[in-house]
């Protein structure tokens, strides 16, 4: 099945006219994507890439039965398109947008309850299920399908364990980047509840940093309720405190928020847990191979 | 982004929460002036950096007499202050605060946080103030009280009429303390604040509330509305290579090792410091082109991480998603002619354009180790620092 998008899913994209969401949305149609068209206000009624602009979520979804949309609007803009999506039904939203006020996501979030919605990101690499659907940033080429699924905040080492993963012959149930901010749109923990249902998904690997508590949160849950290997990483051993490292929510407050901490405690919760961003792919297929031992 | 003590009490009198009188001063003559204008029967001198700890590091200083006011001023002024969160270099204190000194009567912590856990606002308040507030909630948890803000409706007056009984305030004083958090909990919404922290907040001889020191932290993505605050930037405080690297786009944070990495992406960037750390070396810094990084953009990171005297080995780990590996090449390339490179450079490269990339460097006759993979750029960059690999 995979989780969140798959080949049924019909994206539209929000800020469709951009440059930068021109170019992803091509891509993602040449992944097979179905990209059922876009939305941009007040280029309603036009045609770009072959396909529908409008000028509100709400005619996107009317129109074209949409329910995955990506949003690619400036950053001052962004709290609003993604209210807009949610009022508009669509299911899963998907911010690639770097850079929006923290305030402005803690609004959204108030305004999601009640609704079915998912909202990955913002400052997300984005979602794949290879060979299926693509709506994110990340190169097609290296998700291969398979049967691990992926939980990342960053998209560039969620594309080095991928790459890590595929020379070993191990591919991708669903791969999800949700990104550096201090207020993500959808947790860890989320995620981890979609694999451990998905019958597509054997182990899961969750690729963490410094900061915040959502790993630990979500490893717990995992070891009470999923039956599937968990493997784990953080990344941020070498940061020094108080810093923020690139991604906004990359800053160790605290003793708990340190990489080596975060780690000590998932291994506690009988995560397999990666030392070295280069040994990624190998404990991912030794905990594979322990379990069938096991089993 | 964070301004300074002045600064935020600026902000309060304008927002009607109570501040002691003060004047900001750059030379120990205006803080005696300062000091006269004021008037009163003591005083005291404060220490106007980005940091906190002030207190205990000797930066805040009482005086009797308005000439200690100059002394003090005197002494402080030119200095480099350490405090247990400047770092053993310590900060150059540009500036001080002078205010009369008070009368204190009781002592209290009031703050304001996104809360990460429950990705809201937080009301802080606790009995103990004057004291690190991180301290007293590993300590004795019960005596820190949080109140969760609903966006919704934003921080009621009953939430705060709650916080303040709990904190042990009874009477007058329960409406006196309410409104202060009201009015700090709106300027902490209209300033797009990250963190305001009132410590002590405290109640003087007359059965007033004051903000005896005052710190904010705002949101760096929301500058763009908040031009007022962003003008009070003071880059001063900040190292002049991060500020340098961020003009050009560059995330950028200076280490003590000898490693210099420039890497695309945060989390890989940082991953990729500790697999250096793990083959036996430290890295000197930690740099993020982002994404879609131009030729210059490479070679402005390269200037940037050789400038620091430490480096003595060069490392790029770039996988392109966005980025374009024959960019990265050219960019190489171009900071290799333009800059005296006298390190050894290790370059790992992966994804979009790999082929034209490894190309132009390979026609370049540019002289580097190559890496294939993450382990093998760390364990390569760790053997050249020992002379081992070139």
């Amino acid at each position: 099945m995979s989780i969140l998008v798959n080949k049924d899913s019909k994206v539209i994209f929000q800020g469709f006219t951009g440059q930068h969401a021109t170019f992803h949305a091509q891509e993602a149609i040449r992944m097979g994507t179905q990209v059922v068209g876009g939305v941009t206000p007040g280029k309603g009624g036009q045609t770009h890439i072959e396909r529908p602009v409008f000028d509100t979520v709400k005619d996107a979804v009317e129109q074209t039965g949409a329910d995955v949309s990506v949003v690619f609007v400036p950053p001052a803009f962004t709290a609003d398109a993604v209210m807009e999506a949610i009022d508009g039904g669509i299911k899963v939203i998907v911010v690639i947008t770097d850079g929006v006020p923290v305030q402005d996501m803690v609004r959204v979030k108030r305004y999601l309850i009640g609704h079915d919605t998912i909202i990955v990101g913002p400052n997300t690499a984005g979602v794949i299920t290879p060979e299926a659907c693509k709506v994110g940033i990340m190169p097609a080429h290296i998700y291969v399908p398979g049967r691990i699924g992926v939980v990342s905040r960053s998209g560039t080492l969620n594309y080095e364990a991928v790459e890590q993963m595929s020379e070993l012959g191990l591919g991708i149930s669903t791969s999800i980047s949700i990104g550096g901010d201090p207020v993500n749109g959808c947790d860890f923990l989320t995620l981890m509840k979609q694999f451990a249902e998905d019958d597509e998904t054997d182990a899961v690997l969750m690729i963490g940093e410094i900061g915040g508590s959502q790993e630990v949160e979500a490893a717990t849950w995992a070891r009470d309720h999923m039956d599937k290997p968990l493997i784990g990483f953080i990344a941020g051993a070498t940061a020094p405190p108080g810093r923020t490292m690139g991604h906004a929510g990359a800053i160790i407050s605290g003793e708990d928020d340190t990489a080596q901490a975060k780690m000590k405690r998932l291994a506690e919760l009988d995560v397999h847990v990666v030392q070295n961003a280069a040994e990624i792919g190998r404990t991912v297929q030794q905990s594979l191979e322990r379990e069938e031992c096991v089993a | 982004m964070n301004i300074h003590e002045y600064q935020t009490k600026d902000l309060f009198r304008h927002y009607k929460i109570p501040v002691p009188e003060g004047r900001m001063a750059h030379s120990a003559n205006k803080a005696l002036t300062a000091a006269e204008q004021l008037g009163g029967e003591g005083w005291v001198v404060k220490a106007q950096i980005h940091a906190g700890g002030r207190g205990k590091a000797g930066g805040v200083l009482l005086a009797k007499e308005l000439d200690e006011v100059r002394e003090h001023a005197e002494k402080l002024i030119g200095s480099q202050l350490v405090t247990k969160q400047t770092g053993e270099q310590g900060r150059m204190v540009n500036r001080v605060l002078v205010e009369q000194m008070q009368d204190i009567k009781a002592e209290y912590y009031l703050g304001l946080v996104i809360n990460r856990a429950n990705q809201r606002i937080t009301l802080i308040a606790s009995a103990a103030g004057g004291m690190d507030i991180e301290e007293v909630a590993a300590k004795s948890p019960d005596k820190v009280i949080n109140e969760v803000v609903d966006p919704a409706v934003g921080l009621q007056d009953f939430q705060c009429r709650k916080v303040a009984a709990s904190i042990g305030l009874s009477g007058k004083q329960i409406n006196m303390a309410a409104r202060i958090m009201k009015r700090l909990y709106r300027c902490f919404r209209d300033k797009d604040a990250l963190m305001a922290e009132i410590n002590p907040l405290v109640i003087t001889g007359d059965g007033q509330f004051l903000a005896l020191d005052a710190k904010m932290s705002f949101d760096g993505n929301a500058l763009f509305r908040q031009p007022e605050i962003a003008d009070q930037r003071d880059f001063d405080e900040e190292d002049p290579k991060e500020v340098e690297a961020s003009g050009h786009d560059l995330n950028y944070i200076a280490l003590d090792g000898s490693v210099g990495c420039i890497v695309n992406g945060a989390g890989l960037a940082m991953a990729t410091m500790d697999a250096i750390s793990l083959y036996g070396g430290r890295p000197a810094n930690f740099l993020d082109v982002g994404g879609g990084a131009s030729p210059e953009k490479i070679a402005n990171a390269f200037r940037i991480v050789l400038e620091d005297p430490n480096v003595k080995v060069l490392m790029l780990n770039i996988y392109a998603g966005i980025n374009r590996c024959d960019w990265i090449a050219e960019g190489i390339v171009k900071a290799v002619s333009d800059l005296e490179v006298n390190v050894p450079i290790v370059v790992r490269l992966a994804g979009t354009n790999l082929e034209e990339g490894r190309k132009i460097l390979a026609d370049s006759g540019l002289q580097y180790i190559h890496a294939d993979r993450l382990s093998d750029a760390a364990e390569k960059s760790v053997k050249a620092l020992a002379g081992g690999a070139a």
